[in-house]
C-alpha cells in the first residue's frame, strides 16, 4: 500500500549499509524501550473497510436545518475551488522554500495577500495564520510590540472564542491589563471610549460586525483611538465587506479575519483561515511568511519569501511569532473563491446575506413571543429575544423537527438572559427555509 | 515516479526537459505569464448569487463601503486555467521525490482525502449540539485514546492547529502545571543548540527565557552541560527525539531523571517521531509533555505549507490543564465538556483542525500495531540506504547509523571551488527532485538534511543518488554551471535582496 519497499529490496539496502537487520539499525535506542507493549488494535482496515468506517460515523454526525453562526458560517462553496485546490501539486507541496520549483504556489500567495489587502483596504498582508481568533491574538500582540504599552481595550460584544484564545496569547505576561468597553444596545459605547483610554493604551480591539451581528462603527472607534495615541486592530467578517465599510476605510492599523467564510467547509472549526493585514509601516511586525515579487537573474519576474528575518527559523527566540505551518491551502481557497466572485461577486454575497438575515428577522420577530434584541444594523446574523428558555427551544426543535434554531448565549451573556438566541441566515438560506424556522418557532414557543 | 537524467551539462538538462528549441524557459512563460489581475476584464464574473430574498437592506451611507476592492473579474474557466497552470509551477510529493529533512514528506493517501470531505463531517458546524455531532466526536475521542497508545501517555488534546501551536499550547500546560504548584521561580526553558526554531521562539513568545544548552561531539545532549544550565529555575527541558541531526538521545533516561530531579517537566517536540512510531513510546521516556504533528507523521497533505493539525500528549497529572472543550464519554454517548477549572483555556476558537484530523484517524485505521512499527522501521531503513550511499561522496555528519533522516555536508572538492550547499540543492530540482532542507540544523556548516520517509522506493532512492554523485562531477568539470543552476525552471534563481530592501507585497 503506502510502503514500496519488498523483502528482496530490504535485504539489497541493509547488504549497503552494511547491517545484519533492522535491529541493527537500531543500537542507539535503549533495548528496553524498543517494541513496548501498545494498547492499539492487532489488525488494521483495508482502504475499503476504511472509506465505509469514515461513512459511518459521517453519518452519525446527524445533519440539521441549521441557523448557527457566531463565528463560523454555512457556505456555498463553487465547485471551483473544490476541484482546484484538490489538485496534487497544492495539496501535497511543502512551504515554498525553494522558490524557482514552486513558482506557482508563490504566485498564489502574491495573490491571496493582495486580495487580504483589496478587502480590508490595507497595505499588506501575510501568506494567513490559524484562524481568525488566533490572528486577533497575534495582531494585539503586535500592537503592544508597536506601542511598548500594556492596556488593551476590547468591546463587550467581542466574540468569547476571540476574547479566550487572546487571553491565552497573554498567559504568560501578567503585566498586561485588558480592559473592557461596555456595550450599549448591542454596539459598544463609544461615549465612553475617551475615558478608557489613556496614554498607556497600546490598542482598542474590536469586531465588525461584533458577536451580536450588529455592525459597529469602525470610524468612531478608531478616531477616538487615534486621538488618544492607541492603535486600533480590527476584526472584520470578510464576506461582509462588499457593503460594509473595510478596516483601512477608518484607518485601522491591524485588521484580521475569519476566512472560513470565504469558501472553506465548516468541518467542525477547522482547518480554517487567519486572515491578518496591517499599516505597512508594521510590515516588519507581521507575524507569519510573507512572499514577495522580485526578479531572477535575468530579469524576469518572480516570487519568493521575504522579510525572513522576522520569523523563527531564522530569529528563533527573537522571532516575531513562532508560527511555522500556516493554512496555505485555506488560503488557497480564499484566493480562488474570490478570483471567482470579483468586485460584483462580493457585493451580491453580501446583499444575499444581509437580505437572508433581513428576511429571517423579519419573519422571526412577527412570531408572538420573540422579538429582535436590538435594532441596530446587522449583517448576517441578530439576536432574537424569546420569552422561553431559548436552550430548552433549540433542544426541543432539533429533535422533533431537525432544525438547529440557534445559538442560546444565557451561558456567554447572562446578562441578556435565558431567552436570548444568536441566530444567523447565510446565502446558503431559501425563503423556504426560514419559513421552516418560522413555522417550527411559532409552534414551539 | 519518472525523473529527466541530464547528462553532465547544464544546456543537456534544459534539452532533457522538453523546452523550447531556443532553451529558454522564459518563452513558455511568454505565453501567459500573468497575475489574476493582470487578466482581469471588466464585466467578467466566474460565480453569481441569485438567491436574493425580498427584504429591505439595511446598509446605512456611514457604514457602507466607499471603494469597491480591487480583485480580478474572471470567468469559471479564466480561474480554472489560471490556477491550473500555477499548479504545474510547482513541485509536490505527488510528481516529486521530496527529501525535505524534518518535514516528513511521505505520501498522502487518498482515501483520506475521500473522509474528510464527505458532507458529514464537512458540513458540521463547530457549534453543532453534541447530539448532531456523535460522529466527529466518536472519530476525536478515539483517535485521542490511539494517540495516548502510541505515545504511552495518558491524555491528549487535538485543538492545537499546527506543531508551533501544539509547543505554545504544551508551555502554557506547564506554565498552568508551576503555577497550580506555587512556583512562580521557573523562567527558563532549555533547548539544545540543535532544535527547531519554534522551540525557542515559542518559549520567548510565552515570556519564558530560552536557555540554549550545546551538543556534545556525537550531536546529543550532553548531561554535563545539561546539569550546569538546570536549576531550580526550569521549568521545561525541551527535546527532540530524534534530534534534528537524525540522532536518537540514547541518555535520555539520564537526561529526564535529572529534569525531574530539578523539578522541571520534559517536553518532546515530537516534528520527528515518525522514526519512533510504532517502535518506542515517549511515555517510557519520560517525557511529560509532547507534540505530534499529523502533516508529518500520520499523513495528512501539507497543503503548500498548511493546514496541519497538532496535538498535545500529557501525563495524568496534567491532564486537568488541556484546553477546552474536552470529548468525553459518557454512557453510550460522547460530549464536549468545557468544565475544567485549570483548563488553560483556548488556543483557537473552536476545536481544532478536525478536517485534518479526519484524514489523520483514517490513516490510523489503516495501521495495526505491527504495520505502524513497519512506518519507522521502513523510514530508518531508507534514510540509512541513502547515508550509506551517499557519505562516500557528501560525508556525513555523523558516523553511526541514523534514525529517519540523515545530514550529510557537500564534498570538499566542490567547496574548494567556492561552491555551496545551495548550488547543489538548486541543481537538484533540475533533475526533477525537490532539494533536501538546506543549512539546518544550524549547528553543521553547510548542512543537506535528507530525510527519504518510509513511502519511497529503492529505484527513486536510488535515482536521487545518481543525480547527486552527477552533480559531484558537474561541479569539479563546470563550477559555473551549478552556480547558475537551476536552468530549467520557470525563472533562474531570484533575487532575494531585492525582495526584503523593497517588498512588493501586493498588486
Amino acid at each position: 500500500m503506502f510502503i514500496p519497499t519488498t523483502e528482496k529490496d530490504r535485504e539489497e539496502m541493509l547488504k549497503a549499509i552494511g547491517a545484519s537487520s533492522i535491529k541493527d539499525l537500531l543500537k542507539q535506542v535503549p533495548a528496553k524501550y524498543l517494541y513496548p507493549a501498545f494498547d492499539l488494535p492487532e489488525t488494521s482496515l483495508d482502504e475499503q473497510q476504511t472509506a465505509r468506517r469514515m461513512k459511518t460515523l459521517a453519518a452519525a454526525n446527524t445533519p440539521a436545518l441549521s441557523f448557527l453562526g457566531a463565528g463560523a458560517y454555512e457556505r456555498y462553496i463553487p465547485a471551483a475551488v473544490k476541484a482546484l485546490i484538490s489538485r496534487g501539486e497544492y495539496l501535497t507541496a511543502y512551504t515554498p522554500y525553494q522558490a524557482e520549483a514552486s513558482q506557482g504556489i508563490l504566485q498564489t500567495i502574491y495573490e491571496y495577500q493582495s486580495s487580504v489587502c483589496a478587502l480590508y483596504a490595507m497595505d499588506c498582508a501575510n501568506a494567513s495564520m490559524y484562524d481568525g481568533a488566533s490572528a486577533f491574538g497575534e495582531a494585539v500582540r503586535a500592537a503592544v510590540r508597536v506601542t511598548g504599552k500594556k492596556k488593551v481595550l476590547c468591546q463587550e460584544t467581542l466574540n468569547p472564542q476571540y476574547l479566550k484564545t487572546l487571553k491565552t496569547y497573554f498567559a504568560n505576561s501578567k503585566e498586561y491589563q485588558f480592559v473592557t468597553v461596555p456595550q450599549k444596545d448591542g454596539l459598544m459605547d463609544t461615549d465612553k471610549l475617551p475615558a478608557l483610554l489613556g496614554a498607556d493604551t497600546a490598542c482598542v480591539a474590536f469586531q465588525t460586525p461584533n458577536f451580536f451581528g450588529l455592525m459597529e462603527d469602525g470610524h468612531k472607534i478608531s478616531e477616538a483611538a487615534h486621538k488618544a495615541g492607541a492603535l486600533v486592530v480590527a476584526a472584520a467578517d470578510p464576506a461582509s465587506l462588499g457593503l460594509f465599510t473595510p478596516p483601512g476605510e477608518y484607518g485601522a492599523d491591524f485588521a484580521v479575519g475569519e476566512g472560513q467564510a470565504l469558501g472553506l467547509p465548516l468541518s467542525y472549526g477547522g482547518p480554517y483561515l487567519g486572515l491578518f493585514a496591517c499599516k505597512k509601516e508594521y510590515v516588519r511586525q507581521m507575524p507569519g511568511r510573507i512572499a514577495g515579487l522580485t526578479k531572477d537573474k535575468d530579469g524576469k519576474r518572480g516570487f519568493v519569501l521575504t522579510l525572513q528575518a522576522r520569523e523563527q527559523h531564522i530569529r528563533r527566540d527573537k522571532a516575531a511569532s513562532n508560527i511555522c505551518s500556516n493554512e496555505a491551502l485555506c488560503a488557497l481557497s480564499a484566493t480562488i473563491y474570490l478570483a471567482l466572485l470579483g468586485p460584483e461577486g462580493l457585493k451580491e454575497l453580501g446583499l444575499a446575506n444581509s437580505r437572508a438575515a433581513s428576511f429571517a428577522a423579519q419573519k422571526l420577530s412577527s412570531v408572538k413571543g420573540a422579538a429582535l434584541k436590538f435594532k441596530a444594523p446587522f449583517f448576517n446574523e441578530f439576536v432574537l429575544d424569546l420569552q422561553c428558555d431559548a436552550a430548552k427551544l433549540r433542544e426541543k426543535v432539533l429533535a422533533k423537527e431537525r432544525i438547529d434554531i440557534g445559538l442560546p448565549l444565557k451561558d456567554l451573556y447572562p446578562a441578556l438572559g435565558t431567552g436570548a438566541l444568536l441566530v444567523c441566515a447565510t446565502e446558503t438560506k431559501t425563503e423556504e427555509d426560514i419559513l421552516r424556522l418560522e413555522k417550527a418557532l411559532r409552534e414551539n414557543i | 515516479m519518472t525523473t529527466h537524467t541530464p547528462t553532465g551539462t547544464a544546456k543537456d538538462a534544459v534539452k532533457d526537459a522538453g523546452l523550447p528549441s531556443s532553451g529558454k524557459a522564459a518563452d513558455i512563460d511568454k505565453l501567459d505569464n500573468r497575475l489574476s489581475i493582470e487578466k482581469s476584464d471588466p464585466g467578467r464574473r466566474g460565480i453569481a448569487f441569485k438567491n436574493l430574498l425580498k427584504a429591505k437592506d439595511n446598509i446605512p451611507a456611514g457604514l457602507a463601503r466607499k471603494t469597491a476592492p480591487k480583485l480580478p473579474e474572471l470567468s469559471e474557466l479564466d480561474v480554472v486555467r489560471h490556477y491550473t497552470r500555477l499548479s504545474k509551477m510547482t513541485f509536490s510529493v505527488d510528481a516529486n521525490f521530496y527529501p525535505l529533512g524534518s518535514c516528513t514528506m511521505k505520501y498522502n493517501p487518498r482515501v483520506n482525502e475521500e473522509a474528510a470531505a464527505l458532507e458529514g463531517f464537512a458540513g458540521l458546524h463547530p457549534l453543532a449540539h453534541d447530539d448532531s455531532s456523535q460522529g466527529t466526536l466518536e472519530m476525536l475521542y478515539d483517535l485521542e485514546k490511539r494517540l495516548c497508545a502510541l505515545c504511552g501517555l495518558d491524555a491528549f488534546t487535538l485543538q492545537p492547529a499546527a506543531g508551533a501551536h501544539s509547543e505554545f499550547t504544551g508551555l502554557l500546560i506547564a506554565k498552568a502545571y508551576f503555577e497550580k504548584l506555587g512556583d512562580g521561580a521557573r523562567t527558563e526553558i532549555i533547548c539544545p543548540d540543535s532544535a527547531h526554531g519554534t522551540n525557542p521562539a515559542t518559549a520567548s513568545m510565552m515570556g519564558f527565557t530560552p536557555v540554549n544548552i550545546k551538543s556534545g561531539p556525537d550531536g546529543r545532549v550532553d548531561p554535563a552541560d545539561l546539569k550546569v544550565h538546570l536549576s531550580g529555575k526550569t521549568a521545561v527541558v525541551m527535546l527532540t527525539i530524534p534530534n534534528t541531526l537524525g540522532i536518537f538521545e540514547s541518555r535520555i533516561e539520564e537526561i529526564a531523571d535529572m529534569a525531574h530531579k530539578a523539578g522541571a517537566l520534559v517536553y518532546m517536540d515530537g516534528a520527528n517521531f515518525n522514526a519512533l512510531i510504532g517502535l518506542v513510546k515517549p511515555g517510557d521516556l519520560g517525557v511529560d509533555i509532547m507534540h505530534i504533528n499529523t502533516h508529518k507523521t500520520f499523513s495528512t497533505p501539507h497543503g503548500g505549507g498548511g493546514p496541519g493539525a497538532g496535538g498535545i500528549g500529557v501525563k495524568k497529572r496534567l491532564e486537568e490543564f488541556l484546553p477546552v472543550p474536552r470529548v468525553i464519554k459518557d454512557g453510550g454517548a460522547y460530549k464536549t465538556d468545557y468544565n475544567r477549572p485549570h483548563s488553560i483555556g483556548k488556543v483557537k476558537a473552536f476545536f481544532g483542525n478536525v478536517g485534518v484530523l479526519a484524514r489523520a484517524y483514517a490513516y490510523l485505521l489503516m495501521h495495526s500495531k505491527k504495520e505502524l512499527a513497519g512506518i519507522a522501521e521502513n523510514a530508518i531503513l531508507n534514510a540509512n540506504y541513502m547515508k550509506s550511499r551517499l557519505e562516500a561522496v557528501y560525508p556525513a555528519h555523523s558516523k553511526e547509523y541514523c534514525m529517519h533522516e540523515c545530514v550529510l555536508t557537500p564534498p570538499a572538492e566542490l567547496t574548494a571551488k567556492g561552491l555551496k550547499t545551495l548550488d547543489i540543492a538548486k541543481r537538484l530540482l533540475d533533475y526533477g527532485f525537490h532539494a533536501p532542507t538546506i543549512y539546518f540544523p544550524l549547528i553543521v556548516h553547510e548542512a543537506i538534511m535528507i530525510e527519504p520517509t518510509e513511502t519511497e522506493s529503492k529505484e527513486t532512492m536510488d535515482s536521487f543518488v545518481e543525480a547527486m554523485l552527477k552533480i559531484k562531477n558537474e561541479g569539479a568539470a563546470d563550477p559555473q554551471a551549478l552556480k547558475d543552476a537551476p536552468h530549467t525552471m520557470p525563472v533562474k534563481r531570484l533575487d532575494e535582496v531585492q525582495a526584503a530592501r523593497q517588498p512588493n507585497l501586493r498588486w
